[in-house]
């Protein structure tokens, strides 16, 4: 099977190049990161980053024949040939398919992803209660890979990635908005009230395009924006 | 050459559960700690824990600690110490609520309290019938667990070093650990992290197995570490084979869906386990399911074209509880096996997927060795927790759940120790001079090394030996040979060879070393294997059919120098509740 990789070494290349290689597969070889795992074993300087290999850690989005995905879970059968690989876009290039996921990070971290409830718990072994609806509520936001595939995919992100949160980032925002535990609504709220951190947004949906766990940041951005009008009236 | 060193209070190296759960415990009391990891946090290995958290809440019949012992202490096939064990289950659902205060979305009940599934090996009143004690968030139970502790994390401004892989320990003289040298991958450089206290939470080795529902980073760093400082490695011829990773991709698919109701066929569309275990049936411990499977394939009753997997179905639980409570193993099964569930079964087989042994640890976390007469002598400054540890917990077995209870209530004891040891032991002792030439010159041999071998070549056959030589099944021609195959592998592993010498993210130099990590893992496990002349747990000898608790209620601790054993008792005595003496184990 055919491959064109993104290449770029700091070390040795003045700039980044594309190779082509040509690999034998076996019948077991399933997935793109088996057929990567194969070009690996020739040519070890082929650096990615991988690790569960059933699309739950995230380590491997790329941008696959110019669509953001995870290896692990993409069908070799699927591709096109030459299958074209190159490292997710807008984030700067550390080496061949692997970026620099700070900005991503940093945006992650800014809108506080973590339970915020001063009130001490009823009883220190007992479990705050939450209705099953109430926990539903939950579904569709908290299983997030933080794979990056959507902000990457997401041109308000590409032009602000130090302003706008991007859709991993307000997606996590309103998985803690929507937690009936969660007492900060209000400062979350504040926090994203903000020309760049939310309202760069434009509905594009990339990130619902290429979302590796069929997750909807659009829509959870979409409910953000509905209960600042509702605060506002 | 005199590397850059950096100084903390604490080292925890690994940012999986239990080495979150300790950084959270020290970074919240106001501690330097710095936490190294190969992967972003949230992509450690606990990430694809799917089935629960096992503590007796109780939310859906009567439970008890004191049963979640008994269960813990026969699963173990009665190795388990029983100290640990029972600080484990009566820690248990203490720690179950605390992460659930820290915001975990754990699914819940019409009352509003947590939803706990039945799960392997897990009953009511001593084996009588099985209970629901698996505290659950669908069947992503580990994302939700490692993400609610990374946030956690992030809230208590936890200094994380991401993409650091640590190299060696570092002792000194006394034998007092005093931190780790390790490598930023970015960067390709190698730092000295000097430590009053050194934390292992760096997860298991289940790569040194051809199938293995484990990812590519568990490698067993910590064991390799700790075996090159002269450290033992205990009970290391544990591994427990999961009845249900998927037929040739080795994805897991979790026993929650046994315990949602789903069963085992074989070809004849027989639930088999009928025959193996009467009262437990497909909820009988992983070991005990993994051998019935074994022996029907074995037997010729496999399914499929080569009759060599087993079915699991689930069809008859309806859509509904399959998206709701079962929703990720739909997707797992859908890529990686191309059947849908809700309609087909999944063929499994059973697949390497946990390592019972470990670093030698008691149940507060403390690294102990043999020394002076004692064979739990404490190594200052040295502490290990979750699956790298062997506190021993598991024993020859582990129950499905207890992993994930195993890193909360270890991570937190842990990094209590870690912080009475600080109170006490105020400053930094001094680094040897020699500190890091050690881990410099592996990496310069592999960096100059000509004429050697592929990692990839001698990875893979490694990988080839003990899935061949000490599966669930193990006879002593295999056992012997395989020792005699595995050393030879470790000769090549010295001399292995990487083309890529670039400084700047080279993974190829990652991959090489851990392999030397695995190799040592591999080593001890056939070593140890072939020693223990018994059945017990997951390790089934055709030549010892039986357990021998005359002779081998004991632990191996396996030494790296001469790749030596040496035995300790298992503790019988729990702290406060009765011994529960060995019998014989059935479900």
């Amino acid at each position: 099977m055919k491959f064109r990789i993104y290449r770029y070494d700091p070390d040795k290349d003045a700039q980044p190049y594309m190779r082509d290689y040509d690999i034998a597969l076996e019948p077991t070889d399933r997935m793109l990161l088996d057929a990567l795992v194969r070009i690996k074993a020739e040519d070890d300087s082929l650096s990615l980053r991988r690790s569960c290999r059933e699309g739950v850690c995230g380590s491997d989005a790329m941008n696959i024949n110019g669509r953001n995905g995870l290896a692990c879970i993409t069908r070799l059968a699927d591709l096109k040939e030459p299958v074209e690989l190159r490292p997710l876009p807008g984030l700067p290039v550390i080496r061949d398919l692997i970026v620099d996921m700070s900005q991503f990070f940093k945006q992650y971290h800014s809108i506080k992803p973590y339970l915020r409830n001063d009130a001490a718990p009823p009883s220190p072994d007992k479990e705050r209660l939450q209705s099953p609806a109430e926990r539903e509520e939950l579904d569709g936001l908290y299983e997030c890979i933080l794979c990056a595939c959507c902000s990457t995919s997401c041109p308000s992100f590409w032009w602000n990635p130090d302003k706008f949160v991007g859709p991993a980032g307000l997606l996590a925002a309103y998985r803690f908005i929507a937690d009936t535990r969660d007492q900060a609504t209000s400062e979350r709220l504040d926090d994203l009230e903000d020309p760049y951190r939310l309202f760069r947004c434009h509905s594009i949906m990339n990130c619902v395009d290429v979302c590796p766990k069929g997750l909807n940041p659009t829509r959870a951005i979409g409910k953000i924006k509905d209960l600042m009008v509702r605060r506002m009236t | 050459m005199a590397l850059p060193v950096r100084k903390f209070d604490a080292v925890i190296v690994g940012a999986g559960g239990a080495g979150m759960r300790a950084s959270l415990q020290l970074a919240e009391a106001g501690l330097k700690v710095a936490v190294l990891s190969k992967v972003f946090p949230t992509r450690s290995h606990t990430v694809a824990a799917q089935g629960g958290i096992g503590a007796s809440l109780g939310n859906m019949g009567e439970d008890s600690w004191l049963w979640h012992m008994y269960d813990t202490i026969k699963g173990s096939d009665y190795l388990g110490d029983q100290d640990a064990i029972e600080f484990m289950c009566r820690m248990a659902p203490q720690a179950v609520i605390e992460l659930e205060h820290f915001g975990m979305p754990f699914d819940r009940n019409d009352d509003g309290t947590v939803y706990q599934r039945p799960f392997g090996g897990h009953s009511q009143n001593f084996g009588e019938r099985p209970v629901q004690r698996s505290c659950c968030a669908a069947d992503r139970t580990g994302h939700a667990m490692l993400h609610t502790l990374y946030q956690r994390n992030v809230r208590a401004n936890t200094l994380f070093f991401v993409e650091w892989m640590a190299l060696d320990i570092i002792r000194d003289p006394s034998g007092q650990v005093l931190g780790v040298t390790a490598m930023e991958m970015e960067t390709g450089e190698i730092w000295i992290f000097h430590a009053r206290a050194t934390l292992f939470a760096t997860g298991g080795a289940g790569r040194i197995f051809s199938a293995s529902t484990n990812a590519f980073i568990n490698t067993g760093d910590g064991l390799g570490m700790a075996a090159r400082a002269g450290i033992p490695l205990e009970d290391m011829e544990f591994w427990q084979f999961h009845p249900t990773g998927v037929a040739g991709a080795g994805v897991l698919i979790t026993e929650g869906v046994r315990g949602e109701g789903g069963y085992l066929l074989n070809k004849d569309g027989e639930r088999f386990m009928e025959r193996y275990a009467p009262t437990m049936k497909d909820l009988a411990s992983r070991d005990v399911v993994s051998r019935a499977m074994a022996t029907e394939i074995k037997e010729g009753r496999g399914a499929g074209k080569e009759a060599d997997y087993i079915l699991l179905k689930l069809d008859h639980l309806g859509l509904d509880v399959i998206e709701k409570r079962l929703p990720g193993i739909r997707e797992i099964a859908k890529k990686f096996a191309n059947v849908d569930p809700v309609k087909d079964p999944i063929p499994v087989v059973p697949t390497c997927h946990y390592q019972m042994g470990g670093i030698p640890t008691n149940y507060h976390g403390e690294v102990v060795v043999p020394a002076g007469g004692n064979p739990n002598s404490v190594v200052p400054g040295f502490y290990a927790a979750g699956e790298c540890a062997c506190a021993s917990v598991h024993g020859a077995n582990r129950l499905g759940t207890n992993s994930l209870t195993d890193l909360l209530v270890f991570g937190r004891a842990s990094g209590d120790s870690v912080i009475r040891f600080l109170q006490e032991n105020p400053g930094h002792k001094d680094l040897p001079k020699d500190a890091g030439d050690y881990s410099v010159q592996r990496v310069a041999r592999l960096d100059g090394q000509t004429g050697g071998e592929s990692v990839f070549e001698v990875g893979a056959e490694m990988r080839r030996t003990m899935q061949a030589h000490c599966g669930v099944f193990r006879f002593p021609d295999m056992l012997q040979s395989g020792v005699a195959k595995i050393k030879a592998v470790a000769e090549r592993a010295k001399r292995t060879e990487i083309k890529d010498k670039s400084k700047t993210f080279n993974t190829a130099r990652v991959e090489a070393l851990e392999l030397d990590n695995l190799i040592e893992v591999a080593v001890a496990t056939l070593v140890s294997a072939d020693a223990r002349q018994e059945s017990r747990g997951a390790h089934d000898r055709a030549d010892f059919a039986k357990r021998d608790d005359v002779n081998w209620l004991k632990h191996t601790l396996w030494y790296r120098e001469g790749s030596r054993l040496e035995y300790k008792p298992v503790n019988l005595k729990p702290l406060t509740a009765q011994t529960f003496e060995p019998k014989v184990r059935s479900y």
